[in-house]
């Protein structure tokens, strides 16, 4: 997918993705040349499609977790099916911590999918040095990397 | 006027969404770990209700007790009986790194099956918008084929049995994501209803590149009439690997076990 400036013949580059939080998406791109900045907004259904090739507008941040699309999309999965095994990741020290308000959040992630979410929050913080993990930051990561629904 | 629009391939800059990066990132992923099974054999059949999934699942103990190391993957994803018949239901998937390690059943086969992943007595449902389910539901389930085959860390495996639902559908998919058609073990009951299904799904199946390594036939013996494996065998010149009569004994599957590597 590429975007180019009609005026300038330039291409246009990836600037920033939002989400609304209403099952749509808003891609901007900045033409290089002339500075003028396009939005794509792609609805509900078209948001789902894009979902479901495993893919982000924009590109990836941060590696991909494993089952990401089941564990993020699945409506009816079991709560207690997901076991955090440790491994590398986890085995790094000094994580960030997570503010009342993070964790309070965080609970309310439904549990079939919160280890996921909980792991992607904490290499977010960590690739930003960031110490704290709070709600902002919890915005901000996840209108930057993409995810709906978390 | 019109535009002299420059077309997708007349852009040479790299686009920062990298979509078919990504995409070919996913293919990669999907070949790593399918690089290490051995032979990876699609179980299908045109027809609906004819055991593929008890076949896959006795013929993957029998694989296990003659000392192979076994996975099943099933992508019968609304309508999995996996994780029960290998009496591995209620299993936890542990999630180290960058892969989810597979549930292990019965014998010690491997197995993934949304059997596993779903609250008992749910269906396989999705978040997603209400309207026109259909335009997207299709994708979602591919994509979590893929991820089944991607971030399943099966190890190294002899064999791994996938269980392909009814159709076709699901078998191309799976070609598609590895890239080539994987080897195929068909399943019939005797009858003439379940031939013609078959004959059209294997027929498909071939055109498509697959190997056929030979046809089970389920069910013989009892209610079911006909000569449906006799006449696939005959039709596409597999063996008959297999007459699977009902209640069949543990001998039974360790006899087409071993048959099916001799091809007799």
């Amino acid at each position: 997918m590429k975007f180019l400036c009609v005026d300038c013949d330039s291409q246009m580059s990836f600037e920033e993705r939002a989400l609304p939080g209403d099952g749509t998406l808003a891609a901007a791109f900045r033409c290089p040349t002339c500075g003028r900045v396009v939005a794509m907004l792609t609805n509900p259904m078209e948001t789902q499609l894009v979902a479901s090739l495993g893919v982000k507008i924009g590109g990836r941040t941060i590696d991909a977790q494993p089952l990401v699309t089941i564990r993020g999309t699945v409506a009816t999965g079991r709560a207690d099916v997901f076991e955090e095994g440790g491994g590398q990741t986890e085995a790094r020290a000094g994580g960030p911590s997570w503010s009342a308000e993070a964790q309070e959040r965080l609970a309310r992630v439904p549990s079939f999918v919160r280890g996921m979410v909980k792991k992607i929050y904490v290499e977010y913080a960590r690739d930003h040095g960031i110490e704290e993990i709070t709600p902002t930051l919890m915005d901000t990561a996840r209108a930057e990397l993409g995810l709906e629904g978390m | 006027m019109p535009l002299n629009i420059r077309t997708y391939h007349d852009l040479t800059e790299a686009d920062a969404s990298g979509l078919p990066e990504q995409i070919g990132a996913q293919r990669l992923r999907v070949a790593e770990r399918v690089g290490r099974i051995r032979r990876v054999i699609a179980v299908m059949s045109g027809k609906g209700g004819v055991g593929k999934s008890f076949v896959t699942a006795h013929l993957a103990r029998a694989l296990a007790r003659a000392g192979q190391s076994v996975g099943v993957l099933d992508a019968d994803l609304n309508g999995p009986t996996a994780a029960r018949l290998l009496e591995a239901g209620g299993a936890r998937l542990v999630i180290v790194d960058d892969a989810v390690l597979p549930a292990t059943g019965a014998d010690g086969v491997r197995l993934i099956s949304t059997d596993l992943l779903l609250e008992d007595g749910q269906p396989l449902a999705f978040h997603g918008p209400k309207a026109d389910r259909f335009v997207w539901r299709g994708a979602m389930e591919a994509a979590a084929l893929r991820e089944f085959l991607s971030d399943v860390a099966w190890g190294t495996l002899d064999v791994l049995l996938i269980d392909l639902p009814p159709g076709l559908g699901r078998f191309e998919e799976l070609a598609d994501l590895l890239g080539e058609a994987p080897e195929v073990l068909t399943v019939t009951i005797p009858t003439t209803e379940s031939r013609d299904a078959v004959r059209r799904a294997l027929r498909a199946a071939i055109e498509r590149g697959a190997p056929v390594l030979g046809v089970v036939e389920n069910m013989v013996g009892g209610t079911f009439v006909g000569t449906a494996g006799d006449d696939i065998g005959r039709e596409f010149g597999i063996p008959v690997l297999a007459r699977i009569p009902w209640n069949p004994t543990a001998r039974v599957w360790d006899a087409l076990a071993s048959n099916w590597e001799t091809g007799s």
